[in-house]
């Protein structure tokens, strides 16, 4: 690294719900990166999307379990209602103390996370990172066209994505490998019957609350399984995630239309409403 | 492992009969020997009658009982079919023996009339007393197989639930936390980080060793929980805020080690972690004519919202405190878990107080 890039300003916001490790966090920053100017401390999942989207920081220092709306339901939340005309994607770093399973799918996958208690040697060189990133990204590039505006766009997407489903696939514990699912119990909207519907008749799944929506052309089932469980036995190519919260069938997919504010929707055949679909889910859909 | 599905004649099995049969010709040479010895006919046709009787008799018995049985974990079947499978092969074996060794020494087919005849009534004898002794040994060597595959899978079980146990004490996520914590506290608040290391020390203790010991006083157990939510809110700062309550006359009633501490756990982790404000914790103990009674009190997200388990954590707690108390009060003590008035969750143990104590 050399002066210009360590004397970089930038801004950040960390997300951290103990207040302990949030004022260590921030002092090692301070030490590592001076010009580093930190908006904005949350200690919930909740508000660090509400903090974020008033101060547009370009760096997120997310913790993974957090009260309310954990790290990762913050980061995709945040993907989808950012402002990127306002302020580039931010950087996304994650910090966590032990999740076995997330950490582990960081390290597969090959992706910066900062590990608490946070060691001054590893946090130089996610600041180092972080910087080049940064740089490039403010570099005026000889042809600021939209169209490259709209790859580093991509970009940060892919990047975001990939961390998301590296740390939600890490986070659900580790299912043995087995036949994709053909059935699922579910109890039907009064929950006191228990009824086997094949999967092949499931169009979409969608998580609510405590539980998972089944939907079928006629009806609609609950599981308690959570989504990114679910993900694990799902065949990737049959069913696409397109949401935080949504899984369609992606045979069933009618059409997808991008409304005025620039938000896409799909619809199914056999179902009549609008699925929303994520910003980080949206490259599945670019007319070929 | 599921009984049900295994295959009847998996390799195991057929290694079995195999081994049965063996040992089958090895007692029927010997009992030829025998009886040729004492002068009962030349060695060579004993050999031939009393092969060809075992070796009948041992297999209709063994392929019938693993065809009755093979499925089941003692491969032997129940009652009167054993009896029914033992008289089958006896009276095949018998009767298919006498006929091989009739043909080789070419001496007329048994006649039923001579039943009576002396040759007749010891062979049927010799035939019976072995076939049952036999399978009396191979039941019992298989019974005693069984036996010690159950012992060895009931101590596997106990070691596996001690491990758990531990697990969810030492939970890895609260400790690196406090690890980090810690370490935050080293450089800025010396005096609080000693005090906090002092707390991790007494909880490690108690958790690596509680186990083991069989009680100790409520008092210690008050101690132990203060220890762990001293870390805890140490870890959460405003958003925990805890009561001990324990009168001094109940302070040495013998309890079993860390019978609270899962409870207080759940109602962190499941009450009020997930609450962005956080929220209160009372444990308080106290007298109810004979019984104590012991409630923990949480003003978490509650009951409802707690109980889907992601990780099926909450589970192990409250099965184990539940066990614990039936193992030492059986069935005069209680918990129950409820939805506290003021929302969060209340949980509710009961029994009773020794007598010396009251």
């Amino acid at each position: 690294m050399n002066a210009t890039t360590t004397t970089m300003n930038a801004t950040a916001l960390i997300a951290e719900d103990e207040p302990l490790l949030a004022q260590a966090l921030k002092a090692e920053l301070a030490a590592a990166w001076p010009g580093l100017q930190i908006v904005a401390t949350a200690g919930d999942g909740r508000s660090a999307v509400r903090e974020a989207l008033r101060l547009l920081p370009q760096v997120l220092f997310f913790d993974i379990r957090m009260p309310g709306l954990d790290g990762l339901g913050a980061a995709a939340e945040l993907a989808d209602s950012w402002p990127t005309d306002e302020a580039p994607m931010p950087q996304l770093v994650f910090v966590t103390a032990y999740d076995e399973y997330a950490a582990r799918a960081f390290e597969a996958e090959a992706i910066d996370y900062v590990l608490k208690p946070v060691q001054s040697e590893r946090l130089r060189k996610t600041v180092a990172r972080l910087q080049q990133a940064l740089a490039a990204q403010q570099q005026p590039s000889p042809s600021a066209s939209p169209a490259v505006a709209g790859d580093a766009l991509e970009q940060t997407l892919a990047q975001w994505r990939q961390v998301l489903t590296a740390a939600g696939a890490g986070t659900a514990p580790p299912t043995p490998a087995s036949a994709p699912l053909r059935m699922i119990a579910a109890s039907d909207a009064g929950g006191s019957t228990v009824r086997m519907v094949p999967i092949d008749e499931v169009l979409y799944f969608e998580a609510a609350d405590k539980y998972l929506r089944v939907l079928t052309a006629t009806h609609e089932y609950l599981i308690r399984t959570p989504l990114k469980q679910l993900l694990t036995q799902l065949d990737a190519d049959t069913f696409w995630q397109v949401h935080r919260a949504v899984v369609v069938r992606s045979a069933a997919i009618e059409s997808v239309h991008r409304d005025e504010a620039g938000k896409l929707h799909l619809t199914l055949r056999g179902r009549a409403e609008k699925i929303p679909v994520s910003r980080l889910y949206a490259h599945l859909f670019r007319a070929m | 492992m599921t009984p049900e599905v295994l295959p009847r004649f998996r390799a195991e099995n057929i290694r079995n009969m195999f081994r049965h049969g063996l040992i089958t010709v090895a007692f029927c040479c010997f009992i030829a020997t025998a009886l040729a010895i004492a002068g009962n006919g030349s060695w060579e046709s004993q050999m031939v009658y009393s092969l060809s009787i075992g070796t009948i008799c041992w297999f209709v018995i063994d392929v019938g009982r693993l065809l009755l049985s093979g499925h089941k974990e003692v491969l032997w079947p129940h009652g009167l079919w054993s009896y029914g499978l033992i008289a089958l092969g006896i009276t095949v074996g018998f009767l298919g023996g006498n006929a091989i060794g009739d043909a080789w020494v070419g001496a007329p087919p048994l006649e039923f009339r001579n039943l009576a005849a002396r040759k007749m009534a010891s062979t049927i004898v010799i035939t019976l007393v072995a076939t049952i002794g036999m399978c009396f040994f191979f039941f019992s060597l298989g019974k005693s197989k069984h036996m010690q595959s159950q012992l060895d899978l009931a101590k596997r079980n106990a070691t596996e639930a001690r491990l758990k146990l531990l697990e969810t004490q030492l939970e890895p996520h609260m400790l690196f936390n406090t690890l980090a914590n810690l370490r935050v506290l080293i450089t800025v608040d010396p005096p609080r980080a000693v005090a906090m290391l002092d707390r991790l020390n007494s909880y490690l203790r108690m958790t690596l060793s509680g186990s083991r010991a069989l009680a100790h006083p409520l008092s210690a157990e008050f101690d132990r929980l203060g220890d762990y939510l001293e870390l805890m809110s140490v870890r959460m700062g405003e958003r925990l805020r805890y009561t001990l309550d324990l009168p001094d006359d109940l302070r040495d009633v013998p309890v079993p080690p860390l019978l609270l501490q899962p409870l207080v756990e759940n109602s962190i982790r499941h009450g009020l972690e997930p609450k962005v404000e956080g929220g209160e914790i009372a444990v308080r103990a106290r007298r109810n004519g004979d019984r104590l009674v012991i409630e923990v009190n949480d003003t978490g997200v509650g009951l409802d919202a707690a109980l889907p388990s992601e990780e099926g954590g909450s589970g192990f707690g409250l099965e184990q405190v539940r066990e614990r108390l039936a193992t030492v009060f059986g069935e005069r003590s209680e918990m129950r878990l409820a939805a506290a008035p003021a929302g969060g969750t209340c949980a509710t143990l009961s029994f009773p107080l020794p007598t010396a104590a009251s």
